[in-house]
C-alpha cells in the first residue's frame, strides 16, 4: 500500500482517525509520518538521560536503603543516579535487572545487533581478564592492609602467568 | 608555548581540506567509538594507578597496531591550560578530556591523552577508556565508518575490551552501550535558518532516531548556523544500520538546504547579496571583533561562497577560518596568552590577513 501523502513510499504507519464521529482511516510512510510529527516504531525519548536516570530513581526508591551495589567497584544505584555513570564492566552484571528495563527505555531494546567482539583467542582472553581480575583484587588487598589475602592472590597470580 | 601542533601528522586538519562530497554544506564527517578494556575499573571510578596502567598498555601495542602506528601521543594531563583548549578547538579532545567542563576548569583527569594522526585519533581516559574517533572531509560517513572498523579491530585483537554477550560493547554511561558509536556530520545550514525551516526540520530529526548539538559537540551552543546531527542511540541496530539511517536523513536535510538557498535567492536575492557582502566587508576591515560575531560574519560568507556569490575565495579557507580565529589558536599566533579584548583585536588582525592574503573578489 502506497503512502496517502506522497504516493511514492510504502506506508508503514496506519492512523485511524476520529473527527466529530467521523471516522477516518490515513496510512503514511515513516518518513511523511514523521514530518506530521507522529512517532512511529523508532520511538525515541527526547530526554533519553534524563528520562533515563529518572527511572533509575524510582527503581531505588522501591529498593530499601540503595542496597544495589556492585561488589567490584563498590559503585552503588545511589552513585549512579548522581552522576549518570556506571563504575566498571561488572556493573552490568550487579544491576542487570535494572539496567535491562533502562536500556529497554533509552534504546527501545537490550539485544546488540552490530558488530561482535571476540577475535582473540578465547582462552588467551579469559587468562588475560583472570590476571588483570586478579592484579586489581591484589591491589586492593595491600591498601586495605589484608595481607593473608593479598599472599593468596599473589600466589594464584603466580600460577597464571 | 611548548605544544607545537605543526608537528603532528597533517596538523590533525584534513578533515577541514574541503574535498569530499557536499562540502559547502557539510565540513565534516565523523564516527567516534567508545570502548572500555575489560579489568579495570571506568576511567572515573578508576583509581590514578588504573589510568596510568591503562595508558600503558595502549603505549605499549600501539606500534603494533597499523592505524596507531604513526600516530603522536599527547599527554593531555601534562598540558597547559592554553594548550588543552588549543587541542579542544582543533576537536582532537573533547571538553571533558580537556577539563573545560564549566566550573571545573582545572580539574584534569590523570593519563587523560590523546593519539592523533592524519585524520584519526585515540582519546584515552576520557569517560571511557578509549574514544576511537574518525573524521572524513565533507559527507562520507561509510568512508569514516571503514576506517573506525580496521582501527576497532586491530586495537580489539590487542587488548580484551569490556564485552557482554547480550548488551554489546559496555561504556560507563549506559546511552552509549551496544555499538559505542556516534556518527555524525557537521553541517552549515544558513538557508534553513533564514527560511525559519530549521525548526521543522531540527524536530523531524528525532523523530528519525537523531539529535543535533553546536559545532562543538554535547553540551555546546549552536553557533554560525552550524549543527552535528548525530544517532542518538546505539543499541539494538548494527553500526551499518544506523550510519545509513543518518546518511539517508542528512541527504535530505542538504536536499532541503539547497531549496532553502534557491528560495532565498529567488524571493530575497538583492536583501541576502546584500547582507552578504556586508559580512564580508565587516570580516575584511574590522578592527575588533569577538570570537560569535565572527562565527556568524564567517557562517554568511560560507553561503555566500556556496550560492557563487563571491569567487576566489575557498572552502578551505574558510574551514580554517573557523578553527584558527579561536582564542587558543590567535594565542599561539601572538605567542602569548590572550585576555579576552586582546583576543578580539587579535582575531579581527588575522581574519583581514587571511583574507586580504587569499581572496580576489570582484568590486
Amino acid at each position: 500500500m502506497l503512502c496517502d501523502q506522497c504516493h511514492e513510499r510504502d506506508a508503514i504507519v496506519h492512523l485511524t482517525q476520529i473527527v466529530e464521529s467521523v471516522v477516518t482511516q490515513v496510512h503514511l510512510c515513516e518518513r511523511c509520518a514523521a514530518e506530521r510529527g507522529i512517532e512511529t516504531s523508532v520511538n525515541v525519548p527526547k530526554n533519553p538521560l534524563g528520562d533515563f536516570l529518572q527511572a533509575v530513581q524510582q527503581q531505588a526508591a522501591q529498593m530499601p536503603g540503595d542496597a544495589a551495589r556492585c561488589a567490584y567497584c563498590g559503585t552503588s544505584l545511589r552513585d549512579f543516579r548522581a552522576s549518570g555513570r556506571l563504575g566498571c564492566a561488572h556493573c552490568y552484571g550487579a544491576f542487570e535487572q535494572s539496567l535491562r528495563e533502562l536500556l529497554r527505555r533509552v534504546h527501545g531494546g537490550t539485544r546488540h545487533e552490530g558488530w561482535r567482539y571476540g577475535v582473540r583467542d578465547p582462552e588467551l582472553m579469559t587468562r588475560d581478564l583472570t590476571l588483570h581480575d586478579l592484579r586489581e583484587k591484589l591491589h586492593r588487598a595491600v591498601e586495605q592492609e589484608e595481607f593473608e589475602t593479598a599472599a593468596t592472590l599473589r600466589d594464584q597470580i603466580r600460577g597464571l602467568e | 608555548m611548548t605544544l607545537d601542533l605543526t608537528l603532528l601528522p597533517d596538523g590533525g586538519l584534513h578533515w577541514l581540506s574541503a574535498s569530499g562530497d557536499h562540502s559547502d554544506i557539510v565540513l565534516s564527517s565523523r564516527i567516534r567509538l567508545a570502548r572500555n578494556l575489560a579489568g579495570f575499573a571506568f576511567p572515573t571510578r578508576a583509581r590514578e594507578g588504573e589510568r596510568l596502567r591503562v595508558l600503558h598498555q595502549l603505549r605499549e601495542v600501539a606500534p603494533r597496531v597499523e592505524s596507531l602506528r604513526h600516530a603522536a601521543l599527547v599527554r593531555v594531563d601534562e598540558c597547559t591550560p592554553q594548550e588543552r583548549l588549543l587541542l579542544h578547538e582543533r576537536h582532537l579532545v573533547s571538553r571533558e578530556l580537556a577539563g573545560l567542563d564549566q566550573g571545573k576548569e582545572t580539574q584534569v583527569a590523570g593519563a587523560g591523552a590523546v593519539f592523533v594522526t592524519g585524520d584519526a585519533g585515540l582519546m584515552v581516559n576520557e569517560e571511557d577508556h578509549l574514544r576511537l574517533q574518525v573524521f572524513r572531509s565533507g559527507f562520507d560517513v561509510p568512508g569514516a565508518l571503514r576506517e573506525a572498523e580496521k582501527m576497532d579491530r586491530e586495537l580489539g585483537a590487542e587488548l580484551p575490551y569490556a564485552w557482554h554477550g547480550e548488551f554489546g560493547f559496555l561504556t560507563a554511561c549506559p546511552t552509549n552501550t551496544g555499538t559505542g558509536m556516534r556518527a555524525s556530520v557537521l553541517i552549515h545550514l544558513p538557508g534553513l535558518v533564514l527560511t525559519q525551516e530549521i525548526a521543522k526540520v531540527l524536530q523531524g530529526l528525532q523523530h528519525m532516531g537523531l539529535t543535533y548539538r553546536g559545532l562543538y559537540g554535547e553540551g555546546s551552543d549552536v553557533l554560525g548556523n552550524f549543527f552535528q546531527i548525530s544517532n542518538q542511540t546505539t543499541l539494538g541496530r548494527s553500526e551499518e544500520e544506523l550510519a545509513d539511517q543518518l546518511v539517508r536523513v542528512v541527504k535530505r536535510v542538504i536536499e532541503r538546504e539547497e531549496e532553502a538557498r534557491r528560495v532565498l535567492l529567488r524571493d530575497a536575492g538583492y536583501i541576502i547579496e546584500d547582507k552578504l557582502w556586508r559580512a564580508y566587508g565587516t570580516l575584511r576591515h574590522a578592527r575588533n571583533l569577538p570570537a560569535d560575531e565572527a562565527m556568524n560574519l564567517l557562517s554568511g560568507v560560507r553561503l555566500a561562497a556556496g550560492l557563487n556569490l563571491v569567487s576566489g575565495l575557498s572552502v578551505y579557507t574558510l574551514n580554517k577560518l573557523l578553527i584558527f580565529s579561536q582564542s587558543a589558536h590567535l594565542a599561539q599566533i601572538e605567542g602569548r596568552v590572550l585576555t579576552e579584548g586582546e583576543a578580539n583585536l587579535a582575531r579581527a588582525r588575522y581574519v583581514r590577513q587571511v583574507l586580504a592574503n587569499e581572496a580576489r573578489l570582484p568590486g
